[in-house]
């Protein structure tokens, strides 16, 4: 028997499909289903071709096909709505979701930040691209002087903004805000988002802002944290890394990070969209640790 | 409305935020309102320079809420209108609701000349409390006409009461102008806007393009206060207006007046076409980006116009005006 934690993927868009390729490469994790709802969906395509069960009938058809060997986790990359329902389907079960939608059913897990805190619970908000790629950033500065007011401006290419972002925009900057103050720690959050059209597409870039409560600022101090919090980040996202060392004036410190994909199956320039699969797949991996080790 | 050929919407106390690094008071709002009222100008747009939600470190803090200021101008006017920028993805529908509560009767929502898709629930929310709502598009020089066809019909299907075509770089010129409106009014149904800037001297011949092709919302600032170097002086195109027959409705005077008494004591110095302006239309870079682009090179000791046309060049749109610091940096590494 393998003992790697076994995991299903619904949705089987770009995003779900990416998770697909980085799901393969874990040495934690085993893909046991793919499950979409468009039976000529190319995702659904790529996961049959690759000899992965999938199912066409939604979440309704897994559970009916697999009652009795449920697995222990699924990764929603479907929609808000469809998320709060799948979510109650699963109820009954034992199986734990990631929900990479906007939904926020669960609490908000940035991996470097609070994962260890949050690895019994059911279901896992992965919150937003600029959240995972700023929030990190926000936190290794509050860990060394108190921040009370964190503002980041997240620029993706605009062929990165799939629809659902783009009709309900207000909700990465309403969530973005929320996780920067509740995990990133600052008293105040802002989140900008700017769409960039140039061709060929720009890689992700975001800058974080972050005000203290009281200079002197500790620059060796922040700096270090900063460096080393950016490392963890690469151990799951390797093209994430600082454009520059940070700038303080006074009390405000200003970061400039860019984000390259690892070119799975989204284009290296989303690294928007790949910060959110590889943060899932490092809470998925987690989790795979801690069962192993509880068995 | 009172027999005008064209509304003229007076942007002052919005884009001309950005020459006054967002430092607008309640005392100076409430005066300028007062007297843009008094002229009878039909809508006057208060907002932070980058709309509702943009007192940021990216863009610069309000020195007052823009709400307190929105709130004032509301209280000033006996007949004019109180117009409010909103950018998806700066700003949000939470404060257009609280601009709508406050008395705010127009929504402008703006987006970059090829994202206007971002727009559709603001647009939506902005009709449903029954707001004017006008599709802002910005940057309008960086695509072929057809795009921007493409875009405002986008606009036009959400439900925007009108269009702008608007050249946040002061970049285009003439005849781009005159092809761009004459395109809308052939494709759309609603009616077409047009947003100058001044940085290549052409804002006052490319509203005259504008209006000849059927444009009939037309924006202006007040002595030229506005972003980069202003846009098309508000009381120079009632006078010209004037004389070309085209009714605005404006009392030309009292515009006068306004500016001259009202506005000039405000500027920081007075509206020209400086080298920097001058650059960003040349290089066709958002004019909001000016005193930024200053800063930054004050502080790594560059030639602001060597940042500006790298930003050009790097086809940067508006709001990103944490690119300017990061470009800056890196040139002054070289």
């Amino acid at each position: 028997m393998s003992k790697r934690l076994q995991t299903v993927i619904v949705g089987s868009g770009n995003i779900g499909t990416d998770l697909m390729y980085k799901i393969q490469q874990s040495e934690l994790l085993e893909l046991v289903g793919m499950v979409g709802i468009e039976r000529g969906s190319e995702g659904l395509k790529r996961a049959a071709d690759m000899g992965y069960p999938v199912y066409t009938g939604g979440i309704e058809e897994f559970i009916e096909k697999n009652k009795d060997k449920m697995p222990d986790l699924m990764f929603d990359a479907t929609s808000a709505k469809a998320h709060v329902l799948n979510a109650e389907k699963l109820e009954p079960y034992h199986t734990k979701m990631l929900d990479l939608t906007p939904a926020k059913i669960g609490p908000a897990v940035i991996p470097p930040v609070n994962l260890d805190r949050l690895t019994d619970e059911k279901d896992l908000n992965l919150i937003t691209c600029g959240g995972q790629a700023t929030i990190p950033l926000v936190h290794a500065v509050n860990r060394v002087q108190s921040v009370a007011y964190a503002e980041i401006v997240a620029t993706i290419a605009s062929k990165s903004a799939g629809p659902g972002t783009r009709a309900n925009i207000d909700e990465f900057t309403e969530t973005t805000a929320w996780g920067i103050e509740q995990i990133g720690g600052a008293d105040a959050g802002k989140a900008i988002i700017i769409l960039n059209p140039a061709e060929p597409p720009i890689l992700m870039r975001d800058t974080v802002y972050c005000e203290l409560h009281e200079a002197p600022v500790d620059k060796k101090a922040i700096t270090n944290s900063i460096h080393n919090i950016v490392e963890e980040v690469q151990e799951y996202v390797p093209g994430y890394r600082l454009r520059s060392e940070p700038i303080f004036e006074e009390n405000k410190i200003t970061i400039f990070i860019g984000v390259e994909g690892a070119g799975h199956f989204l284009p290296q320039y989303a690294g928007n969209l790949d910060i959110m699969t590889a943060a899932s797949v490092r809470v998925a991996e987690q989790l795979a640790k801690q069962t192993v080790t509880a068995d | 409305m009172d027999n005008r050929d064209i509304l003229i919407t007076e942007v002052a106390l919005r884009d001309g935020s950005h020459a006054v690094a967002h430092q607008f008071t309640v005392e100076q709002v409430e005066d300028i309102v007062e007297q843009l009222d008094g002229a009878n100008v039909p809508y006057i747009e208060v907002a932070h320079g980058d709309g509702l939600g943009g007192s940021s470190l990216q863009y610069g803090r309000s020195k007052v809420d823009e709400m307190k200021l929105i709130e004032a101008a509301v209280s000033k006017c006996v007949r004019s209108k109180i117009a409010v920028l909103l950018l998806p993805g700066i700003g949000t529908k939470t404060k257009l609701q609280e601009a709508r509560n406050i008395g705010a009767h127009m929504a402008r929502i703006a987006t970059h000349v090829t994202e206007a898709d971002v727009s559709a629930q603001h647009i939506h929310l902005a009709k449903e409390m029954g707001m004017e709502t006008v599709g802002f598009l910005m940057m309008a020089h960086m695509v072929p006409t057809v795009k921007l066809v493409e875009q405002a019909k986008l606009m036009e299907s959400y439900g925007a009461d009108v269009v702008y075509i608007t050249d946040s770089a002061g970049a285009l010129l003439p005849h781009e102008v005159r092809e761009r409106v004459q395109a809308l009014k052939e494709e759309l149904t609603i009616e077409v806007g047009f947003h100058a800037h001044n940085n290549l001297s052409v804002a006052m011949g490319n509203t005259l393009e504008a209006i000849d092709a059927g444009a009939t919302r037309i924006d202006g600032s007040i002595r030229c206060l506005g972003a980069g170097a202003g846009n098309t002086q508000t009381e120079v195109l009632t006078a010209v207006c004037d004389r070309l027959g085209i009714k605005t409705g404006i009392g030309l005077y009292k515009i006068m007046d306004a500016a001259e008494y009202h506005v000039a004591p405000l500027l920081p110095q007075p509206q020209e076409i400086t080298k920097d302006s001058l650059a960003m239309g040349y290089a066709g870079v958002y004019s909001s980006f000016l005193l930024h682009a200053r800063r930054a090179a004050e502080k790594y000791n560059l030639d602001a116009r060597d940042i500006l046309t790298k930003l050009g060049e790097m086809k940067v749109v508006g709001g990103q005006e944490d690119m300017i610091v990061d470009i800056a940096y890196e040139m002054s590494k070289k």
